[in-house]
């Protein structure tokens, strides 16, 4: 197992009233690509400011390397960022940004020359040097402000949603040259974004949370494929959650039907809530579905039809299909036991976890 | 849509305003300045001014009580306004400061001289201590003391606006790569709240340089500014002439000033070739 590098442990933190982080903890281990997740306001940014040191928790530790920093200043601790709005200084060339850090840690010019070189080289950038902040597009200031702060060899760099601001073609691109920059220099990132396409695509582990608390932890695919609850659900990717029963383990009841399922461990007949994907439904014949489903609206994708479709009971169905059906006509619906994934109500990420060792083994 | 040729319509106020009260006053100083008491034209007046003595003087005199009522000024706004700044309650505070200058200059001379006299406040407190009393009035530092004060609130104002658009996120950069609080001040916050700097100190300099009321009320005319000189030749010898020779040295010290103090591109750190 990797080192652990940065710690939270029970941090929280309060303005008067208003609570901004509810007991958080995490652990974030040397070179991984960590991601914050979540929608604005839920508290994302506030936890990487208590990591950079601009803010103090209220209560909780923050460690480093094992030891607390809770009282370590912002310029002692060994942390960068990228802001979201770049903060790049615009009274100084390119040069002269990216080599702030290194010039008032007193290097020499030949050193912080070579250093702000190989950083500029690293954005792709080189030649760029004499530039002021102004002439420069979006994308590459925000190639800068990465150069800015990877030059200072932190050992975990902070991302305050840098790609916000990007169009969709740049902001894609930028993705994965964040991707393989983290990959090829081994800094533990900790990236913040409210966008979950961008968690997926560039995370080792990512964090879902929401009013201050971290929801769910893991892989992409794990948070995909398992969210624990409504939220998570529904915050990442798109999905048809729908009220249901627990009739026992591996068999669950919903919209009048019982279905073959994955998942045990919970008290008979519990109400649930199941979550279907919409690119788990496989649209076929209404003989040989297992729901069926009248077709609604339809929206061409690009890659795949966005489709909307009713059932009997008036629940509406989201499908995502390769070939589009007829607007109005029936269709069934198939899908495997494993697409059924169930949640219960009011469960931590904690018993979601116990529960799920308890019968998986 | 407005049509094209009724566009210029719009600029007329403008115009003539610049030309009522900008062009004219300057070019009948300039005019003006070209006579003798006598009404003849000459170029005496600038001979004058550059071969005496006195008026150089006065030049000097006026120059480097200006820069010190400027320094002091500045020394005083710029915490002021930065503490200003961060304060819960700035608005209040900011009012509190503009509020004086909603009173007349010659008011507040007076009040000073109140202040100042042999049995005012100041000489007062001075007894009470055991230092005291002293002659404060008519005195180069009540002189320079009144004018500071009288400057502030020029110079925090846009000090003040300048700190406030500084955005937050600009020192926790400079913090985030290691600079201390004071490295961030001189490094980061001072250049980027430059522009405020030399609003103000346009806005203090250049009146400082021509003050006479305070001058005399005040400083009982222990120094000689420009500006008294002027008053003296309108007023007292009737030398418009003079005077308005004085005026335009005035005016163009004034835009050298403006040309000093107006480079709006913003200076990139010196870098290696």
């Amino acid at each position: 197992m990797a080192k652990t590098i940065v710690e939270l442990k029970n941090v929280s933190k309060s303005y008067g009233e208003t609570t901004i982080l509810k007991h958080i903890n995490l652990e974030l281990e040397e070179g991984k690509f960590y991601t914050l997740l979540g929608p604005s306001g839920c508290g994302k940014t506030t936890i990487l400011r208590t990591i950079a040191g601009f803010t103090d928790a209220t209560t909780g530790e923050i460690r480093f390397d094992g030891q607390k920093i809770n009282d370590v200043p912002a310029n002692k601790r060994k942390v960068n960022t990228v802001f979201q709005d770049y903060a790049l200084f615009p009274h100084m060339s390119v040069f002269d940004n990216v080599a702030f850090g290194l010039a008032i840690h007193k290097l020499d010019k030949a050193e912080i020359k070579q250093r702000v070189q190989a950083a500029l080289t690293l954005v792709q950038l080189e030649g760029y040097t004499n530039r002021g902040i102004a002439e420069l597009s979006g994308g590459q200031q925000q190639r800068v402000a990465i150069a800015r702060a990877i030059v200072m060899k932190p050992r975990v760099l902070l991302l305050d949603e840098p790609l916000s601001a990007l169009d969709a073609k740049l902001r894609r691109a930028m993705q994965v040259e964040l991707r393989n920059l983290q990959q090829r220099l081994g800094i533990t990132f900790l990236f913040v974004t409210h966008d979950q396409e961008e968690a997926l695509a560039m995370s080792d582990d990512i964090f879902v949370m929401n009013n201050g608390e971290i929801l769910q932890s893991g892989s992409p695919v794990d948070i995909y494929d398992e969210p624990v609850n409504h939220f998570v659900a529904d915050f990442i990717g798109e999905s048809n959650i729908l009220p249901g029963h627990m009739i026992k383990d591996y068999e669950v009841e919903f919209g009048g039907q019982k279905f073959t399922c994955s998942d045990a461990g919970m008290k008979p007949n519990e109400p649930v809530e199941v979550v279907l994907r919409p690119e788990d439904l496989t649209i076929t014949t209404p003989e040989n579905g297992k729901l069926v489903v009248t077709i609604e609206t339809q929206l061409f994708r690009g890659d795949y039809y966005e489709i909307v479709g009713y059932d009997d009971d008036h629940h509406e169905w989201l499908i995502h299909s390769i070939h589009s059906p007829k607007d109005g006509e029936r269709v069934g619906l198939t899908f495997d036991p494993d697409d059924i994934h169930v949640m219960r109500y009011g469960e931590k990420e904690a018993e979601f976890e116990a529960r799920l060792d308890a019968y998986e083994d | 849509m407005p049509h094209r040729h009724t566009n210029w319509l719009y600029g007329i106020p403008y115009w003539l305003w610049i030309g009522l009260f900008v062009i004219a006053p300057v070019a009948l100083i300039i005019y003006q300045s070209f006579f003798n008491i006598d009404s003849h034209f000459t170029l005496n007046n600038y001979a004058t001014y550059f071969h005496s003595g006195t008026y150089l003087q006065m030049t000097v005199n006026s120059v480097w009580y200006a820069l010190l009522v400027t320094f002091f000024t500045l020394l005083i706004s710029y915490p002021a306004a930065y503490i200003m700044s961060h304060l819960k309650h700035r608005d209040l505070w900011l009012l509190l400061i503009i509020l004086p200058t909603w009173i007349n200059i010659l008011l507040k001379a007076y009040a000073f001289i109140g202040i100042f006299s042999q049995a005012g406040i100041a000489n007062q407190f001075l007894t009470l201590i055991g230092i005291g009393p002293r002659q404060l009035l008519f005195t180069k530092s009540s002189f320079l003391f009144v004018a500071t004060y009288i400057q502030i609130p020029f110079m925090i104002l846009p000090i003040y606006n300048a700190i406030l658009d500084l955005s937050p996120s600009y020192v926790n950069a400079s913090r985030d790569l290691g600079a201390t609080n004071w490295q961030t001040f001189w490094r980061v916050i001072w250049p980027l709240t430059l522009p405020g700097v030399k609003s103000g100190i346009q806005a203090v300099f250049i009146p400082s340089l021509s003050l006479f009321m305070l001058t005399r009320l005040i400083g009982g005319n222990k120094i000689i500014t420009l500006g008294t000189a002027i008053e003296e030749h309108f007023l007292t010898t009737m030398n418009w002439g003079m005077g308005s020779t004085i005026g335009v040295v005035l005016i163009i010290a004034m835009v050298i000033i403006m040309i000093f103090t107006n480079s709006d591109k913003p200076t990139k750190g010196d870098r290696p070739s």
